[in-house]
């Protein structure tokens, strides 16, 4: 049995105020596998996290964790197996210092300060900021907060990441930084987000949800390219995978013939303006 | 942000207090040997420091100086600077002359030191001053030295409830976010205030409404992000930190140092023996 797998069996929720956020929900994600959640607005990407990970109690459903179910009993082990990084890292960041932030994990699970202290070098430097160590997370910029966030789950030592939005509010440059550093784990991870080019290069799959339930689940190319299901679900096919203007191929298809031009008026970008690759 | 509301809010005596509070914590990263003590030890000295310093009676003001000797080490074997504890204790100071400022109207019995007469209220409010600047130098230096979530875990392998660590530990955490919305919503406020100072009357309740709101879900979310890391109220001591012979040695020292001050008053026998001496 992989202890990286994580599974939402039938999972259903509904708030206090009568809201039915998560309506049967159903996916598997296996060990190494990143697996992008999407959806509009209201869909219940955050609920179906909490529910994940045991923040929410669902009505109705199980949560299993590498085969193991999550429960009241089993909580505790689980959350040492699955970390989470917040959308908003000033949730997340509450230590005087970031070294202090990161090494707050570790500590509560009880480690030799030895060990703590090579476990926040260790998850410092795998993020890149070993050199604000010692500095007051208040005082980082948003990308430096975000690889933050990400240290000090990497501190745990988790085997599978859940990340919340996590380029959310990013400069481009911050964000690429942030994408780059996600596609070199190779934990289990399942990302929430709107950012559909970022779950494009980082989640081979994707789960779709609409209302509370899974509308498709499959490779994130082809559910995210066809303009019927992702308009049924509140979104728009990301740009990279709408058709060329020019040709009709998909941007990168190299084939856009060069005497064709671009319809006027045409909003997406044709073969010949975006560098195949 | 207009630079002028910008200023407003980098610089509110709110943004400078979380400033000061995050400073004050930080300096427990410091390593000396009187960082490296063990919580406990720490906290038993400076509940000893306190009572030893609250024992004696309202007019012994001499009798109160030789306890100075105690921050005075403290902070210099901690290699703590004066200027932030300093801040802090005049930011409480005007308190403290608040409470004892009137002593000498109630106590007006006059006595003599020697060629100066002065009311006996003059001594008590001395002492209050001297007292409670005592006390705080030394529950600052307690911070400084050991760290909200180390004395916590202290206060807790003393006995203390874990409920009551628990609610010490989140309300110290959430006084930062508390701070962090006030300041948000000041600076909205004010942006659409056609530069009007203060809040109107008018406005305080939906400001205080919407913080009350704001802070329960911020709080919320970081009390969930704290679980999530294994937060289970407070936060452990490290497996075999344990108190050592270097904790033995500060406690009996200073612990002598106090029932010795309590007993014998060291200032009236210094200043005979140096009467005899140089008499």
């Amino acid at each position: 049995m992989s202890h990286h797998k994580l599974e939402a069996i039938d999972l259903k929720y509904g708030y206090p105020d009568g809201h039915e956020a998560i309506r049967g929900i159903s996916f598997e994600a296996v060990h190494g596998e990143a697996v992008g959640i999407i959806g509009a607005n209201g869909a219940g990407k955050s609920t179906l996290l909490m529910l994940m990970m045991g923040l929410l109690h669902p009505n109705a459903g199980k949560v299993r964790i590498g085969g193991v179910e999550l429960t009241a009993k089993t909580l505790p082990d689980i959350r040492k197996r699955v970390g989470m990084v917040f959308q908003n890292p000033d949730d997340q960041l509450f230590m005087p210092t970031v070294g202090e932030d990161v090494a707050f994990g570790p500590r509560n699970a009880g480690l030799a300060e030895l060990e703590v202290n090579q476990r926040v070098t260790m998850a410092l430097e795998r993020v890149g900021i070993l050199h604000l160590r010692d500095r007051a997370p208040f005082k980082l910029s948003g990308g430096e907060k975000h690889a933050a966030a990400i240290a000090s789950i990497l501190a745990m030592e988790p085997d599978i990441l859940v990340l919340d939005e996590p380029t959310a509010g990013l400069d481009p440059r911050a964000r690429r930084r942030v994408m780059r550093l996600l596609a070199g784990f190779t934990h289990t991870r399942l990302i929430t987000s709107h950012d559909l080019d970022m779950i494009l290069d980082l989640c081979p799959r994707v789960v779709i949800l609409k209302e509370g339930k899974v509308a498709a689940d499959g490779l994130t190319r082809q559910l995210l390219a066809e303009p019927d299901l992702m308009a049924d679900c509140g979104m728009e096919v990301p740009a990279l995978l709408q058709p060329c203007a020019r040709c009709g191929h998909v941007p990168f298809c190299g084939h856009c013939p060069s005497g064709a031009s671009v319809p006027s008026g045409a909003s997406v970008p044709s073969c010949a303006s975006v560098p195949s690759g | 942000m207009p630079r002028q509301v910008e200023r407003h809010f980098h610089s509110s005596p709110l943004t400078n207090a979380i400033r000061d509070m995050h400073r004050m914590e930080s300096l427990s990263l410091l390593d000396t040997g009187i960082h490296r003590l063990h919580p406990v030890t720490k906290l038993i000295t400076t509940i000893a420091f306190l009572i030893a310093a609250l024992s004696f009676e309202r007019h012994a003001v001499g009798r109160l100086l030789p306890l100075f000797l105690y921050p005075l080490v403290i902070a210099a074997l901690a290699d703590l600077p004066w200027k932030p504890f300093l801040k802090r204790l005049l930011a409480v100071e005007p308190l403290i002359v608040g409470i004892g400022i009137l002593n000498p109207l109630f106590d007006p019995v006059p006595i003599s030191i020697g060629d100066i007469t002065l009311a006996r209220g003059w001594l008590t409010f001395l002492s209050i001053v001297l007292k409670t600047s005592l006390a705080v130098l030394a529950a600052l230096q307690l911070i400084a030295c050991t760290g909200m979530e180390r004395m916590l875990s202290g206060m807790h392998l003393l006995g203390m409830p874990r409920v009551l660590v628990m609610q010490i530990s989140l309300t110290y955490r959430y006084i930062t976010v508390l701070a962090e919305e006030t300041g948000r919503l000041l600076t909205a406020y004010t942006l659409r205030s056609s530069g009007k100072r203060g809040v109107r009357a008018a406005a305080w309740g939906s400001l205080a409404g919407m913080l009350l709101l704001r802070s329960f879900d911020r709080a919320q979310r970081v009390h969930q992000a704290m679980r999530l890391r294994g937060y289970s109220g407070y936060a452990p001591l490290p497996p075999g930190t344990r108190p050592g012979l270097r904790d033995a040695v500060f406690l009996a020292c200073w612990l002598s140092w106090f029932v010795l001050i309590r007993l014998a008053d060291l200032p009236l026998l210094l200043g005979r023996w140096m009467t005899g001496f140089f008499g």
